[in-house]
């Protein structure tokens, strides 16, 4: 008997989401952290599992170390399998050519051989940009049902928002006529949302296809998709309906990690029927100290809180010392807040020392924008860091930060 | 030197009925995340022992279901690893053993059929961290046959095994408290000696018809045989008694206990999906130890909560040890509870226990 699977999914994970600054130094992007104890390839990669897909494929290319560290090999999202399972794809030196991927399709194009040993019937390409509980058997049976080639995954936006998206006009039925790349005057507020599933062997073609062309950028959105189009294939749009949010800029990431807070939440992980999975911390629980005032927040074992937090989202292991005052901010894994620090509106990232009294960031009303502090960094006593700066480098006691 | 690890998770279960209803002494929960049995295990595991077998009696399904294959502990290995050692019975017994002595008779077969030159036994009621690696060693250099852990009481203990010790370390007698005060020398319940010893011992007993490890074998062979004494000097929980069971999750809200116990982030358990835990608008917390998952929206004040509970608006819970998925109404208060898993407390219900009497909830009660 020839093993094959049903549907495989192809996640693109190579971007080095460069509008996330700093956070993304080090990182590639679907590795940035969220909600706490997230990475944001933890939802595409939950969603594939409780969508019954267990074989995906991890396409790497930018800062791969974190991610492949934290993909390991797929156990914290039942992803270690005999056949099937998580697999990180990274680029490779081949025979006759070598070369970085140099777009989304030509990742896929150039890990074709993976694809082909699992023999799948439906390919579903993902991105690790997004954050959503989404269950792509739907997508599936729409597709099957359909008897589509290609079926993209769209959401209905605002007519303001419309022009930032890749927007699809449909027929009635679903069936796609054509595409707007962010269109000044969209004709629709349906917008890719960058979810395909293609039949295996339609997209095999058109990636070889593709390939050939010299004055192609080998990208699906630019290319493949509107090659597809220009075929004829049959191609349509399934609506999906629920939260949906891309996480590409400071501002977007931010957002959405407020999404969580409040009662009830724009968006729920708390989900027992759709369990989002991520690789867990090994810590004890946290400790509220009697000084400690903690308010409509997130807040991770390990952490140790002798401050006040509030409206914010701790990640694991974070210490807030006495007389620390953390507001409207998010702070990521293994940072210290020494004492009496006050951080208003800002992203601090993980591992990172903010010494005592040290200001960063100033009130949202200021109009000056959220702060952002990397990773892997000092900021000395009493340094003061203004609303909106991006701190890439260790700062010294005292030292005032402009945006 | 290696060494193989035994790890009894039901001996002592009568010191603890309530908790043990329904679970083995070993997988009582503890400490907000944790189960004992994690504290045996991560000192195996951090002392690079890689082989621990862990000896059962009964009721321990909810054992079977925290230690799986033992991955978390990074006990699954191709050779050795985590193995459990479930009651055998033959023609003339039933397979559940009464004392340590018959538990370990019930498994000479494993104790034989491997190589390492040592033997770490421990029980699951006493949580520390402590380096085997240095028993070992004082155990060679003092050329021992067995070595006994102890440590010194503080304060009053229930069912305490007491140990005289020499000044050069030798133990001349051991002794079984119901009840003790003040700084003595108690036994940790935790052995090390050559593999061989043990196996010949064992073999001995069966001759001399011997039932106890401790009483009759150990104590008549004092004399006999060079058993030392090993100070564990850092912190030690003993959990000997419902009592004690709460007092010494509460020593985890002081600092040092809890960075003495998990400052290196090396006691592993059971990995569980937990969501972040959330605080609501108007939620106080003071002084308190909470799990992932939990929901808190009213007043939690000296209390170790466990994963996945729910406190809602109004409510009031102090000195409490709350268990995984326990559920408070609106306007509940609580004093000096120990709740099990499950336990569900409706709206206004007004419970209390005292300090020296802390009121235990059975899993899944409904109040």
């Amino acid at each position: 008997m020839v093993r094959k699977k049903k549907c495989v999914a192809m996640l693109l994970a190579g971007g080095q989401g460069s509008r996330l600054y700093a956070l993304t130094n080090k990182i590639a992007k679907p590795a940035v952290s969220y909600g706490g104890k997230y990475r944001i390839i933890d939802f595409p990669l939950s969603n594939c599992v409780n969508s019954g897909i267990d074989t995906v494929g991890v396409l790497t290319q930018y800062q791969p170390l974190v991610l492949n560290d934290y993909i390991g090999n797929g156990q914290p999202w039942d992803l270690d399998r005999a056949f099937g399972g998580v697999h990180i794809l990274s680029p490779y030196q081949g025979k006759l050519s070598s070369d970085w991927y140099k777009g989304t399709a030509n990742a896929i194009y150039q890990n074709l051989h993976f694809l082909r040993q699992f023999d799948p019937e439906y390919v579903l390409v993902l991105s690790g940009d997004h954050i959503y509980k989404m269950d792509y058997s739907r997508m599936l049976n729409f597709h099957i049902l359909h008897g589509a080639d290609c079926t993209i995954a769209a959401i209905r936006v605002s007519p303001e928002e419309a022009s930032r998206f890749g927007i699809l006009n449909t027929e009635e039925d679903g069936r796609i006529y054509e595409f707007e790349e962010k269109p000044k005057k969209p004709k629709s507020t349906l917008a890719s949302m960058g979810i395909y599933i293609f039949g295996a062997q339609k997209l095999y073609r058109y990636l070889e296809e593709d390939a050939k062309k010299k004055d192609s950028h080998n990208d699906f959105g630019k290319d493949v998709l509107p090659a597809m189009l220009a075929a004829g294939e049959k191609m349509y749009a399934y609506p999906f309906e629920g939260y949906w949010k891309d996480v590409g800029t400071i501002r977007s990431l931010y957002d959405a990690n407020m999404d969580l807070l409040g009662d009830p939440p724009a968006f729920n992980v708390n989900d027992a029927s759709w369990k989002i999975q991520s690789r867990s911390p090994l810590s004890p629980p946290q400790y509220l100290a009697d000084t400690a005032k903690v308010n409509n927040s997130m807040v991770l074992s390990g952490c140790e809180i002798f401050g006040t937090v509030e409206n914010s989202i701790l990640s694991s292991n974070v210490v807030v010392k006495r007389g620390a005052i953390i507001r409207n901010s998010i702070v990521m894994a293994d940072t210290v807040v020494g004492e009496n620090a006050e951080i208003e509106y800002a992203i601090v990232d993980e591992n990172t020392e903010i010494g005592d009294g040290v200001k960063i960031g100033e009130r949202k009303e200021s109009g000056k924008g959220i702060a952002v502090v990397a990773r892997d960094l000092t900021v000395g006593k009493g340094a003061v860091i203004e609303g909106g700066a991006m701190v890439e480098k260790n700062v010294a006691a005292g030292e005032e930060v402009k945006k | 030197m290696k060494a193989l690890g035994i790890v009894f998770s039901n001996i002592h279960d009568t010191n603890l009925p309530e908790l043990v209803r329904m679970r083995t002494l070993a997988s009582i929960p503890f400490g907000g995340r944790y189960r004992l049995i994690d504290f045996a295990l991560s000192n195996m595991v951090n002392s690079g022992i890689d082989k621990v077998g862990v000896i059962t009696k009964r009721n321990y399904r909810s054992l079977m279901d925290h230690v799986g294959s033992g991955k978390d502990w990074d006990l699954a290995r191709k050779d050795g690893g985590l193995i459990i050692l479930p009651p055998f019975g033959d023609r003339d017994s039933d397979g559940l053993y009464n004392s340590r002595l018959e538990a370990l008779k019930s498994i000479t077969g494993f104790l034989q059929h491997t190589d390492e030159d040592y033997v770490v036994m421990t029980d699951c009621d006493n949580v520390c961290r402590i380096d085997y690696n240095k028993v070992i060693e004082f155990h060679r250099i003092n050329k021992a046959d067995i070595t006994l852990v102890y440590r010194k009481s503080s304060s009053e203990e229930d069912n305490a095994v007491t140990v005289t010790v020499t000044p050069e370390g030798r133990i001349t007698n051991l002794k079984y408290e119901s009840k003790i005060d003040g700084e003595q020398n108690v036994f940790a319940n935790i052995y090390v000696m050559k593999r061989s010893l043990l196996r010949n011992l064992i073999m001995d007993s069966l001759a001399s018809n011997y039932t106890h490890f401790t009483t009759d074998l150990l104590v008549t062979n004092l004399k006999a045989m060079r058993v030392m004494g090993f100070e564990h000097k850092g912190y030690f929980a003993a959990i000997t008694s419902l009592q004690s069971y709460y007092e010494r999750n509460m020593d985890l809200l002081d600092e040092k206990h809890r960075h003495e116990l998990f400052g290196d982030r090396s006691v592993f358990t059971k990995i569980r999906d937990s969501v972040p835990t959330k605080y609501g608008a108007c939620a106080v917390v003071k002084n308190s130890l909470i799990a992932d998952g939990c929901l808190i929206e009213g007043t939690v004040e000296n209390s170790v909560i466990f994963r996945g509970v729910k406190v809602a608006r109004g409510s009031v819970v102090k000195n409490c040890i709350l268990m995984q998925n326990t559920v408070l109404g609106e306007n509940v208060t609580m004093n000096c509870m120990i709740t099990d898993k499950d336990v569900v407390v409706r709206d206004m219900r007004v419970l209390s226990g005292s300090e020296n009497h802390p009121f235990y909830v059975p899993k899944g009660t409904m109040i």
